[in-house]
């Protein structure tokens, strides 16, 4: 039997209920009596100079009731460190990207503000642009911004061990260049938020954030208000996979401020062409990638050159750089790495997060690479990765990487066994390899991800547990929801800890005028951090309980239990009582108790350090061994991907249907940034903005997923969990891409492999042959 | 302005429009039933799905005036007061969601095939909702969902 009566069971999620009624309520599904509609007017340039702007034709359209424009923030600029704050709310002298907001209007419809952007005369002096970061790097390039030199808006240069000693001592070194793609999120919620500014001094806001005090903090930066005067209120999200809805924008500062100026309050819906035209999107990255190997296959050092499009602002690129770097020391044995990183500036949109952050493309390059060596050494690809893979380390010990990145758990090599006895995997002799024209593969990837994301100063992370006097617990933490499950397993850390069922636990959506402070949603930080917080507040609460039975009882508090709602003492179960009836007492001790119960995290608290690339991005580190079945077209490229079978060490799952839904999720969408999504982009200008044209897959599109828990039991997670939401979207492009080898004999390094891609290849390698 | 009836889970409602609204806006604006989201407005997402006549469509794809006179269910007109209907149920069950955004669609979507084809094979659920996205499940868990629910609803 489980030790648990919570953790573990396969439990509906506690949102299920008004998920499914369509009782949910996002932000657009909020208004107000009196409300104004805002519509933003968009730079129909990549980088022009902003000469003069006249909003006198929007003022007199009837129902416009106010017309901002950049100037009216008074120079006020935010990002993501306080050297990096360099983007307006709206532009104020140039616009850096195609579609920056360059007014904003508020009017009594929707409709109405659309007719008075129309109305805005901008005057723009057009200035070069410049597309392409490595063009963007060179002397005499145009610059995007006046503050940095060469558009180079973040470098790191880190350098472990000596790489140039052991490529030289190599049997085999590698040069490739890889390519990723420009992927974004692809919620289906566009950003929105319904703001009102009291004519007292206070802004409410329910705005789609997945980390909301970000917001919380930008908007007392930018209206010069006490942080007491801010207040954040959570919608449901509709999705949010980072960028994005991490991040505050135009439409949310204009709202505020014509709030501000008109005394109404104002919503603002983006359309889903502007989110598809100025989404925070992955970074596209370059990765050129130098990989040395001895004779029998160990790895000697691994260099990385990378050249990150970062788009017209900074925003979080300092971070996405030092992802695409710290990580590549995971999960395999590696006793020399270097890395140059370059984050550039151009005139595309903002390169920001997305799930699997930073580390999806350099682990995708390097992963690929190992195993192209490997065919050339001759050596099995299962065995190549055994052979290098970091072992698990004995309970008490800890592995650390050559760059100081130390685990305490790390289920690789039990990951590799677990896919590789898979049929997938085990069987692919019997299957067919080719029938009429389609060519069928399989491939194999080993990743790896941070979980509970290190902070850069603003660690603070609490939860709150309320017990009710009928037995009913209230959850509050700082904590968001953005779709991922999160909420759920916070109730059931609460629910396990308290000894009481889930059905007594309900959680609060952030409302920043109660909810404690938190970082946000990311870096797979939410289980393991607000976790922890959840664990500790719950034991707070229940020290308090079993003081109320054990002075009822006339024992000692340790000599009392909880479990599954009943109160009990150990050595004499007879005398026991419902936990609501021990609720009661506590409450009505006459003593003036409250039963509260706070705690906070301690992980995490370890600064990031930027300029080295040393020690800990995360708390702790999933593993992630992934199988994938595909078939090709080799007349028409199609490719049709048919079974991905994952192994993945998420330390304890704590709810299984969540921690699943996670793993299926974020493999399916590698899958489409493996195969079909990219902005295709000219000049700056995003021709594709529409989800017709930037494909995501599609039901028809998803192979048979077939999940192998690997379980490990971190100490550094509450009940041993570690991340389940980015493992398998670092793990899907290898393994899909190794199969695409397998099925065609061919290498693809650009991603997406689109079948233009693979008709072109195929054709190469028959011209190359004959 | 253009006069319309229409009945939205069960309710008949009368209505001036104007000629250029869309079904969606009727439905969330006009009616305030917040259930049926709309993500792209331009019938690529599925998020705004409702049934009309029997049929699943983008209701902003439909004009308001379109509806006129029509039969229509929304995700607010599945449940049987506290009792959910049995895809609901099973998408409670099975995890056939997360953030929830394009869950009414894709449940009206799951309605609609069942409705017409009780006993769908795996290839005609994942047609069935071919035209909705989701991008936060990969489908699989969905797709688990509408099977549970063709069975739990066998011979009803």
């Amino acid at each position: 039997m489980s030790e648990f009566s919570v953790i573990g069971k396969r439990m509906p999620r506690v949102d299920a209920r008004e998920k499914v009624t369509g009782e949910a309520k996002y932000a657009a599904d909020y208004s107000l009596p009196g409300m104004l509609w805002c519509k933003l007017l968009r730079s129909p340039y990549p980088h022009a100079r902003i000469l003069n702007i006249d909003t006198s034709k929007a003022e007199k359209l009837a129902g416009v009731k106010a017309v901002i424009t950049g100037k009216d923030f008074g120079g006020w600029t935010w990002g993501w460190m306080p050297a990096t704050r360099d983007e307006p709310p709206l532009a104020v002298d140039k616009v850096r990207y195609m579609a920056e907001a360059v007014a904003g209007i508020a009017a009594i419809d929707e409709d109405t503000a659309e007719e008075a952007c129309e109305l805005v005369k901008v005057n723009y002096e057009e200035l070069p642009g410049v597309f392409d970061p490595e063009a963007a790097m060179k002397e005499g390039a145009p610059k995007v911004h006046d503050y940095v030199k060469n558009n180079i808006s973040v470098e790191y240069h880190w350098n472990f061990g000596d790489v140039e000693k052991a490529f030289a001592e190599s049997y085999i070194v590698r040069e490739d260049s890889f390519r990723t793609a420009r992927a974004t999120h692809g919620y289906l919620e566009p950003p929105a938020i319904l703001a009102y500014y009291d004519p007292t001094g206070y802004i409410t806001v329910w705005a789609a954030k997945q980390s909301p005090y970000f917001h919380y903090r930008h908007l007392a930066a930018c209206f010069k208000l006490p942080l007491s005067k801010i207040r954040v209120i959570q919608p449901f999200i509709g999705g949010g996979f980072g960028g994005t809805k991490n991040d505050s924008l135009a439409g949310d500062f204009c709202a505020v401020l014509l709030s501000k100026m008109t005394g109404k309050p104002v919503k603002y819906v983006e359309s889903m062409e502007e989110e598809l035209t100025t989404s925070r999107r992955r970074h596209n990255l370059i990765v050129y990638s130098k990989m040395g190997v001895k004779k029998d296959g160990a790895l000697t050092a691994i260099q990385h050159r990378v050249i990150a499009d970062g788009g017209g602002y900074t925003a979080i690129g300092p971070l996405s750089l030092y992802l695409a770097g710290f990580a590549t020391t995971l999960p395999y044995k590696l006793p020399n790495f270097k890395y140059d990183g370059y984050r550039v500036f151009t005139n595309n949109p903002i390169g920001a997060a997305m799930r699997g952050h930073g580390i999806t493309h350099s682990r995708f390059a390097a992963e690929i690479q190992m195993e192209m060596i490997a065919e050339e050494l001759g050596i099995d690809p299962v065995e190549m990765r055994m052979r290098n893979a970091i072992d698990n380390p004995k309970p008490g010990t800890i592995y650390e990487t050559i760059n100081k990145v130390s685990l305490k758990t790390c289920g690789m090599k039990e990951a590799i066994q677990k896919v590789t006895e898979d049929p997938v995997w085990r069987d692919r002799g019997k299957m067919p390899r080719k029938e009429g024209n389609i060519s069928w593969g399989v491939g194999l990837s080993a990743t790896s991800y941070l979980g509970g994301a290190r902070q850069m100063g603003h660690q603070s992370c609490a939860a709150i547990v309320r017990v009710c006097e009928d037995g009913t617990v209230n959850l509050i933490t700082g904590a968001t929801d953005c779709g991922q499950g999160s909420d759920t397993v916070l109730c059931m850390i609460a629910a396990e800890e308290l000894g009481v069922k889930l059905g007594d636990i309900t959680i609060k959506r952030v409302d920043s005028a109660y909810t404690p402070v938190d970082p946000g949603s990311y870096g797979s930080r939410v289980t393991i951090l607000a976790g922890q917080a959840t664990q500790k507040a719950a034991g707070e609460a229940k020290k308090q309980l079993l003081e109320a039975a054990a002075k009822t009882w006339q024992v000692k508090p340790e000599d009392v239990e909880i479990k599954d709602g009943e109160v009990f003492v150990k050595s004499d179960p007879a005398k026991s009582m419902p936990f609501s009836r021990l609720a009661r007492i506590a409450c009505y001790s006459g003593t003036g108790a409250v039963i509260l119960g706070t705690g906070y995290s301690s992980y995490g608290v370890e600064p990031l350090d930027l300029n080295t690339g040393i020690g800990n991005g995360g708390t702790s580190y999933s593993f992630t061994a992934q199988s994938a079945r595909v078939g090709v077209d080799t007349e028409t490229g199609k490719i049709t991907v048919t079974d991905f079978t994952i192994a993945s060490d998420c330390g304890r799952l704590l709810s299984p249907i969540t921690a699943e839904g996670q793993i299926e999720g974020g493999s399916v969408q590698g899958l489409g940034q493996t195969l079909y999504e990219d902005f295709m982009m000219d000049r700056g200008k995003t021709l594709n903005p529409t989800f017709l044209d930037y494909k995501m897959p599609l039901a028809m599109d998803v192979p048979n997923i077939k999940l192998i828990d690997i379980e490990t039991n971190d100490p550094d997670g509450p009940f041993g969990a570690k991340e389940a939401s980015e493992g398998s979207i670092v793990s899907s492009p290898p393994a899909i891409v190794s199969a695409l080898h397998d099925a065609v004999g061919v290498w693809f390094k650009e991603l997406p492999v689109t079948p233009e891609k693979v008709v072109k290849a195929l054709k190469e390698k028959v011209r190359r042959h004959t | 302005m253009k006069q319309i009836k229409l009945t939205v889970n069960g309710k008949l409602y009368e209505l001036s429009v104007p000629p250029w609204e869309t079904l969606v806006e009727v439905i969330r604006d006009d009616l305030g039933l917040t259930g049926t989201k709309e993500g792209c407005g331009l019938g690529e997402c599925g998020a705004c799905t409702v049934i009309m006549e029997g049929k699943a469509v983008n209701s902003c794809l439909v004009l308001a005036t379109e509806a006129d006179g029509k039969q229509i269910t929304t995700i607010e007109g599945l449940a049987d007061g506290d009792k959910l209907h049995p895809i609901q149920q099973a998408f409670v069950d099975h995890g056939g969601f997360q953030c929830g955004f394009c869950t009414p669609g894709m449940i009206m979507s799951a309605k609609a095939l069942l409705d017409k084809n009780p006993t769908p094979s795996e290839e005609e659920i994942r047609r069935g909702i071919a035209g909705n996205l989701c991008r936060c499940t990969g489908y699989t868990k969905i797709i688990e969902s509408i099977k549970a629910a063709a069975k739990n609803m066998e011979g009803k």
